[in-house]
């Protein structure tokens, strides 16, 4: 399965980069992505995710396709 | 009702104006307007901050932006509603949001405006970077706290 990753803001310039595909198997939740992308560590409590541009938790499913981003608490307004 | 993000300054006031003329015979029945017009200030924190970035995540933003005013709309029931927010490069005093709600009554138009700021604080999926005299920060998070996760 691919599942497209994104990054914003102190998380995209911790990555290194905005955005990937990531190719792998086995990956059922968002927290199994986030495990793919940060070396099998668990979702630190300060970063929100969301699938398919709607709010998600670790334990929300992902799919074939789906869009999962990772940022900090958002600062806007 | 209209939302909008903007790359470049925009002058609320002009927008407000322009927004109210396309309402047209609409206004008629209406009895109140709220607005809550956000700057950029220049410090934060006790430091001076001389500029800012603000990134989103286009796409959300917008589809988070459409769900509060229309939840607020359910809630609240008033007759239309504007909100504009910038993003890019900003200077003091810029012009950061713009909330406007119209309303018959002033009490679901004051408490309309006041939620759907505080909602696009917490939910809207906007980040800012302040530059200092001598360093750059990412803004932690918005006065008030942000909850950890919306399911």
């Amino acid at each position: 399965m691919t599942i497209h990753v994104r990054y914003f803001a102190s998380l995209r310039e911790r990555f290194g980069r905005a955005e990937e595909n990531l190719v792998a198997d086995g990956i059922t939740t968002v927290a199994d992505v986030w495990k793919a992308v940060c070396e099998g560590t668990p979702i630190p409590d300060q970063v929100l995710c969301a699938v398919n541009l709607e709010y998600a938790t670790p334990e929300t499913p992902v799919h074939d396709g789906d869009e999962v981003a990772f940022f900090p608490p958002v600062t806007g307004g | 009702m209209r939302v909008e993000i903007r790359f470049d300054p925009f002058d609320p006031l002009v927008e407000l104006a322009r927004y109210q003329s396309e309402l047209g015979s609409a206004s008629t029945r209406l009895g109140a307007l709220t607005l809550f017009i956000g700057t950029m200030r220049d410090h934060n924190e006790g430091e001076p901050v001389e500029k800012m970035n603000l990134e989103h995540y286009p796409g959300m933003t917008e589809r988070q932006l459409w769900r509060i005013v229309e939840n607020a709309q359910r809630r609240w029931n008033f007759d239309d509603a504007l909100v504009i927010h910038r993003v890019g490069d900003l200077l003091p005093a810029d012009p950061i949001v713009l909330v406007a709600v119209w309303s018959s009554h002033r009490g679901t138009a004051f408490e309309a405006c006041r939620a759907i700021l505080e909602d696009l604080k917490h939910r809207a999926p906007f980040w800012k970077k302040e530059t200092l005299p001598d360093r750059t920060r990412w803004v932690a998070q918005n006065t008030g706290g942000s909850d950890r996760r919306f399911p």
